[in-house]
């Protein structure tokens, strides 16, 4: 293939992992914006998506496209209501203590993960895209749905950012962030949004992987990469700032997979973790947060 | 309409700040209160509202009880707040300020329209950042947002301090129109000239306590209790 078309194909699969990954990434940023709790189980709450996807799918019979809507609805849904369940037993005992919480995330990784190996087991398994649909470009083919992944993380987020800036619940969770009692003294019942939000950012993650999983099997291990992938982007961007999230996210998306496919996979993530070492050195509020 | 503080004691962890604080605050008057930095009128406005959980003594509106309740359940009984240092959301623009001032009552567009009309220089900012005000215009701010919330009790925590004359007196007027209205007013204040103009009472507090309450009518700026209280 010449350098044209291989540098399109190489930014198109680039563009699959920044969506999914902005996707994964608001989430996380969310949280810590909101609640300042640095969500180490974050990615459970992603490979918990794939995995619930893929249990919904092999029960409901019919078209994948049916089964893969349901799970679309189904997985991040459930995955939210264990959040918020894991607010309200866990973090909310601690007080949202941030060193305290990290501790709990780690315990509550390692119980969501061995709970998926328990209960799914070591395999990696596949799910049917929900349609075959192959775009043809003059020098190669393209999967559709990979298209549709980054159509419907667009989309997402662009109704993320309208629930944020245009919703009563989007203004209590911004001031929230800005001044917890003071959003108390004016009515705001903080538990109750940091439940939601809590809930909110694992079911974008879950999500992430729901929509990841006809491209990349489900397996329990799975939460690794978007977790560190994550943590990279929001450092990058600014921890709190979604506008920011955004912009690392194509940033170390699209490079992930310049640079994946024109060296190696292992390059890009090598330059990736130097970028958040040089922005944590240079300007450690993110290139985009604001310093509180 | 009162609101009734008896014997109100709170702190920080294991520091004691309020030590049995009894005050009243009747409604259609305002009630000042003064006292030395670090006595706790912040801290006992914070307990009013709930910020700093009370571990004895009672508060009551009407003779509604409020101690105990959580923080975000009292502005539904008709408090509001203008913090100490204003407190507003920064980040957010004036509209957006405003708007959770409203929250409490779904935020009706006739009482934002009233409260516009009290502090006008909002309106032409209502699209601006709440950080990139000017002290004053903050300050209006802060007030007008707790006047969204059509309160019955306003508590006030130093609300001109740091601001030049001209801004002091539109404040000064803001909250005799809301005396007049029937609002109660609390009124954390320094400035000796400011509470003989405004209060029709002041409380002197000392030491996480309140010393001595009495009507202003009949105080001079040479009044022994200043000096005693305030030392001025
Ligand atoms: N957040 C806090 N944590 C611990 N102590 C505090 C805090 N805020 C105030 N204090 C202490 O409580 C006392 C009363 O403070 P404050 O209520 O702010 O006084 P005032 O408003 O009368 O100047 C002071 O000794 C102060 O140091
Ligand atoms: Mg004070």
């Amino acid at each position: 293939m010449a350098f044209g078309p291989f540098l399109l194909l190489a930014l198109m699969e680039g563009l699959v992992t920044a969506a999914v990954l902005a996707l994964a990434a608001s989430g996380l940023s969310l949280v810590f914006g909101v609640m300042r709790v640095v969500n180490v189980a974050h990615g459970e709450f992603y490979m918990l998506g794939a995995v619930l996807a893929w249990a919904v799918t092999t029960m409901i019979p019919g078209p994948p496209a049916l089964a893969f809507l349901a799970a679309v609805l189904i997985a991040p849904v459930l995955v939210a209501a264990l959040a918020a369940a894991a607010d309200g037993l866990i973090l909310k005992r601690l007080n949202y203590d941030p060193e305290a919480t990290i501790v709990a995330t780690i315990g509550l990784l390692y119980i969501l993960q061995q709970a998926a190996l328990s209960l799914y087991g070591p395999n990696a398994n596949p799910v049917t895209a929900p349609f075959e649909w192959r775009i043809q470009l003059p020098w190669f083919g393209y999967s559709g749905y990979k298209l549709f992944v980054v159509l419907a993380a667009g989309l997402v987020l662009l109704g993320l950012w309208l629930f944020m800036t245009r919703t009563k619940a989007g203004l209590v969770m911004r001031a929230t962030q800005v001044d917890r009692s003071t959003a108390q003294a004016f009515g705001i019942n903080v538990d109750r949004v940091y439940m939601g939000t809590f809930a909110l950012g694992a079911g974008l993650a879950a999500l992430a992987g729901v929509l990841i999983v006809p491209i990349q099997q489900a397996q329990y291990l799975m939460g690794h990469d978007p977790l560190l992938l994550s943590f990279i982007v929001v450092i990058i961007g600014g921890l709190g700032s979604l506008r920011g999230t955004l912009i690392a996210a194509l940033v170390i998306g699209l490079s992930d997979g310049v640079i994946s496919m024109f060296f190696t996979p292992t390059l890009a993530k090598i330059l990736a973790t130097l970028l958040v070492a040089m922005v944590l050195v240079f300007r450690p509020q993110g290139l985009f947060g604001a310093r509180a | 309409m009162a609101l009734e503080v008896r014997g109100l004691t709170a702190g920080y962890g294991p520091v004691t700040v309020l030590r049995g604080v009894d005050f009243r605050a009747e409604a259609g008057q305002i009630t000042c209160l003064m006292g030395r930095n670090g006595v706790g009128k912040s801290s006992f406005l914070k307990a009013l509202m709930g910020l700093l959980p009370a571990t004895a003594g009672t508060i009551a509106l009407d003779g509604t009880p409020l101690h105990g309740l959580p923080a975000h359940e009292i502005p539904r009984h008709g408090l509001a707040y203008v913090p100490q240092g204003r407190r507003l959301f920064g980040p957010l623009t004036v509209a957006e300020n405003l708007a959770v001032g409203g929250l409490v009552h779904g935020n009706d567009t006739a009482t934002l329209a009233q409260v516009l009309t009290l502090f006008p220089r909002l309106r032409e900012r209502l699209d601006q950042t709440a950080g990139t005000l000017s002290g004053g215009e903050q300050q209006m701010l802060a007030i007008a947002r707790a006047l969204c919330l059509r309160p019955r009790v306003l508590l006030l925590d130093e609300p001109t301090e740091g601001l030049q004359p001209s801004m002091i007196a539109l404040i000064q007027e803001a909250i005799l129109s809301l005396k007049a209205g029937g609002v109660a007013v609390v009124l954390v204040e320094q400035r000796v000239d400011a509470v003989l103009k405004l209060a029709d009472r002041v409380a002197f507090m000392v030491a996480g306590q309140v010393a001595e309450t009495m009507p202003v009518k009949g105080l001079t700026v040479d009044a022994e209790v200043f000096r005693t209280y305030v030392g001025v």
